[in-house]
């Protein structure tokens, strides 16, 4: 402590030199708080993106074959149709999008980078330069991504997943959906190694494990998923790559028949490999887009119900857990592929396994609410929006981890309706929760609460109504790859419908997206002026620092942690809350 | 005001930042190439009986044995380098990882000379599966001795400046960057058995 403060001192003076210009505070800036920022905007504008290629394809499945509307105009050689084939680059770019460009770097890119320096007392990020590193392989990342949609061909279109041998024999856009992937995972290794090195060494005095907000775990352990699993499609992508590049045969099996052409490889691969090489990461990956939410609903919680979380220390272990398990359970992505039955049992044990430690985080959230006074903040709206739909994403996975009643709804909308309650009402609603929450600290001004509901009611219902529904589809088989939404086949007639209903649903939710975006500019210059610490929070980035933080350092003096992170209405004390680095 | 523990061990966890940092990077790489010695466990033992083509029939044991030596005898003047400047004799260090450096020169050299052979003979990565996994196995391997030997000749040139200034942290660095090296050497370890001999 003492020492911390006498090397801050003796580099005071250094730091009065170095005025930072415009490009280094605010483009290349080292910081972690600019960097989060940075994130922040560019994951808001990429997730903008990929639900508007969404919204697209939500008119090709409710009115096929018929000339979009507004945004017709962009592919005037159809007439305006979305063709199967660009329904299909549309399919695969939402997807990755969503996950690799928006969602992971906002929950871990911004909030982690933006918040766990600030949690655990630290004067920045353990290695600023990797840090911004980090983002700016991202953005080319990101920039590759976008600029496929112009190779010729077209985007990747063999899905998010990109199994070949479709992928392998696809579009040049493919070859650029690989390289945009090696900077997303360049930059995702840059990140988390950062992060597990600030986490494990700049914690403050006293900062202990169980000390440590719960949202700094989250952010731990999903560190280590993104540090250990990204390296195995790394690799798949580098075979990939071998594949379509030097015609290779990683994932070509011999014998492979092409538009009734045997195709000229030397054959001898193995399509499956490239599976299990992609869900060694992606089933990881699941629990990278989970995670994160659990922290920042945990964190509002705590704050809206002012009182501690109910067993603090079983969620620990519990997602410390999870982490582990996340590792052995991809195969049950790939019951259809014929495994065996020994394989397929071991792998439904395990996913059965897995799914306790997110019921245990679950429960523990449920039970904090009780007997609480809530404040029903917006951000608080949210959190409590989260827990029965994750809730809903997470039972509805039952079905699928259990092999025989995968067969039937594999690869149809069932599924879609699954992961999408885990991720978009659950882990995008914790990303709008954290968004109402931490801007306070990021501007010193409040959103708009009018705003906030106007923002929080509708979404809350439209994306039911785009999800819900899907169940339904699913059940009765519709496949989820179908540009048409299953017109053309007999047994989809019955739930053919619903189409119309969840496109106007979709449409309509990305309409109640419109009060926050104004939400988030207006109140950035015009919101509400409060004071350090509106919430009245516990942890070390309301209670020691000011709202905006110091641009260098953070802190004036680095606080020592004396109290667990959710001490609320302490008994005995003067406020129904006592800063983490407060003495009783 | 300066990001703790990045020269001077943190007490409870004994580790300066960078060092954590490395280990961690390490472990990522394993997954790394751990996934790709994966895959080719999978597709040797995938492939129908007897079509599976050895490296006996187009690799140069000798010239690997060769190449063996040197990354091995690179590991061990790494780290003379770094416990030279423990002990304080910066030309030492100098010289140790020069010659470390040197051996990086002598094993892409005979990589090459192994490449171009084969390019001769009409084997491309294209030719068979074997093939194709030994040349992005090596490949990979090359790209991560020349990121190894662009540290350890900046540090051995414009970077041994932060000797004079930051002595501790410069010998830290070279230690980080050791331990980076000795990395890829073990790669090369569990590569020349599984490729040239089995």
């Amino acid at each position: 402590m003492a020492l911390v403060d006498e090397r801050a001192h003796g580099h005071h003076e250094a730091h009065h030199h170095e005025e930072p210009g415009f490009w280094t505070k605010y483009v290349f800036s080292q910081d972690h708080k600019v960097i989060g920022i940075q994130y922040g905007f560019t994951a808001l504008i990429f997730l903008l993106f990929g639900f508007t290629l969404m919204m697209m394809m939500r008119w090709s499945l409710a009115y096929p074959n018929q000339p979009i509307p507004l945004v017709g105009g962009l592919f005037k050689a159809t007439g305006g149709i979305i063709v199967p084939e660009f329904y299909n680059q549309l399919g695969a770019m939402h997807g990755t999008i969503m996950v690799f460009l928006g969602i992971v770097p906002l929950a871990v890119g911004a909030f982690g980078n933006y918040l766990v320096p600030l949690q655990i007392g630290a004067p920045d990020m353990a290695f600023p330069k990797l840090n911004m590193a980090s983002y700016w392989s991202y953005f080319v990342g990101g920039v590759v991504m976008l600029a496929s949609f112009f190779a010729p061909g077209g985007a990747a279109q063999s899905g998010w997943t990109s199994y070949p041998p479709l992928s392998d024999i696809a579009p040049s856009g493919q070859t650029m959906w690989l390289f945009g992937m090696l900077f997303l995972i360049i930059s995702s290794v840059l990140g988390s190694t950062n992060f597990i090195v600030t986490i494990i060494q700049l914690r403050a005095p006293g900062l202990t494990w169980m000390r440590l907000p719960f949202f700094v775990w989250a952010q731990f352990v999903t560190s280590f998923l993104l540090l250990l699993a990204f390296p195995a499609l790394q690799a798949a992508a580098i075979l990939q790559m071998m594949d379509r590049l030097a015609h290779t045969s990683f994932f070509l099996p011999s014998g492979l028949v092409v538009s009734g052409q045997q195709l000229a490889v030397s054959g001898g691969g193995s399509p499956l490999l490239w599976q299990h090489l992609f869900w060694f990461l992606a089933h990881p990956e699941v629990y990278v887009l989970i995670l994160p939410a659990f922290g920042i609903i945990a964190e509002v919680i705590a704050n809206n119900t002012r009182k501690p979380l109910w067993g603090y220390r079983s969620m620990v272990w519990a997602i410390t857990f999870l982490g582990f398990m996340s590792f052995i359970v991809w195969a049950h992505h790939m019951f259809m592929t014929g495994m065996g039955t020994i394989m397929s049992t071991f792998f439904q044990t395990t996913t059965m396994i897995i799914s306790i430690p997110s019921v245990i985080v679950l429960t523990a959230l449920i039970i904090s609410l009780w007997g609480a006074s809530i404040r029903y903040t917006v951000p608080m709206l949210f959190a409590l929006a989260f827990l029965p739909m994750f809730a809903i994403g997470g039972l509805t996975g039952l079905p699928l981890g259990l092999a025989p009643t995968d067969i039937h709804l594999h690869d149809t909308y069932y599924v879609i309706g699954h992961f999408h309650y885990v991720v978009a009402p659950g882990t995008i609603f914790a990303m709008f929760a954290g968004i109402y929450y931490w801007f306070p600290k990021l501007t010193g001004r409040s959103m708009s609460t009018t705003l906030g509901h106007l923002h929080f009611w509708p979404s809350f219902l439209f994306i039911n109504g785009i999800f819900m529904p899907m169940f339904i589809q699913g059940m009765a088989g519709v496949s989820r790859r179908l540009y048409d939404g299953g017109a053309s086949y007999s047994h989809a007639q019955g739930v053919l419908h619903w189409n119309t209903f969840m496109s106007a649903s979709a449409w309509l939710l990305g309409l109640a997206q419109i009060p926050f975006i104004l939400n988030l500019f207006w109140s950035m210059w015009k919101g509400k002026k409060v004071g350090s610490n509106p919430w009245e929070a516990t942890t070390l980035e309301w209670a020691a620092t000011t709202s905006p933080p110091l641009a260098h350092g953070n802190f004036t003096v680095i606080p020592t942690a004396v109290r667990g992170p959710y001490d609320y209405s302490l008994p005995g004390a003067p406020q129904d809350f006592v800063p983490q680095h407060q003495e009783g | 005001m300066d990001i703790p523990y990045n020269v001077e061990p943190r007490p409870d966890t004994g580790l300066y930042n960078a060092k954590l940092g490395i280990w961690l990077f390490l472990a990522s790489e394993v997954m790394l190439f751990g996934a790709l010695f994966s895959s080719y466990v999978l597709l040797r033992t995938g492939a129908p009986a007897g079509t599976w083509h050895h490296g006996r029939e187009f690799l140069n044991v000798p010239l690997a044995t060769l190449n063996t030596i040197i990354l091995i005898a690179s590991s061990v003047t790494m780290v003379m380098s770094w416990a030279s400047l423990k002990l304080n004799d910066f030309k030492k260090f100098r010289l140790y990882l020069g010659v470390t450096f040197l051996c990086g020169v002598g094993f892409l050299a005979i990589k090459a000379i192994e490449y171009s052979t084969k390019f001769h003979h009409g084997y491309f990565p294209k030719s068979n599966t074997f093939l194709a996994i030994y040349f992005t196995l090596t490949g990979l391997h090359v790209l991560h001795v020349i990121g190894g030997m662009i540290v350890n000749g900046y540090f051995a040139g414009p970077g041994a400046k932060m000797w004079r200034t930051e002595p501790e942290r410069f010998t830290n660095r070279i230690e980080v960057a050791g331990l980076y090296w000795h990395f890829v050497d073990l790669v090369w370890i569990f590569l020349f058995p599984t490729l040239y001999l089995l």
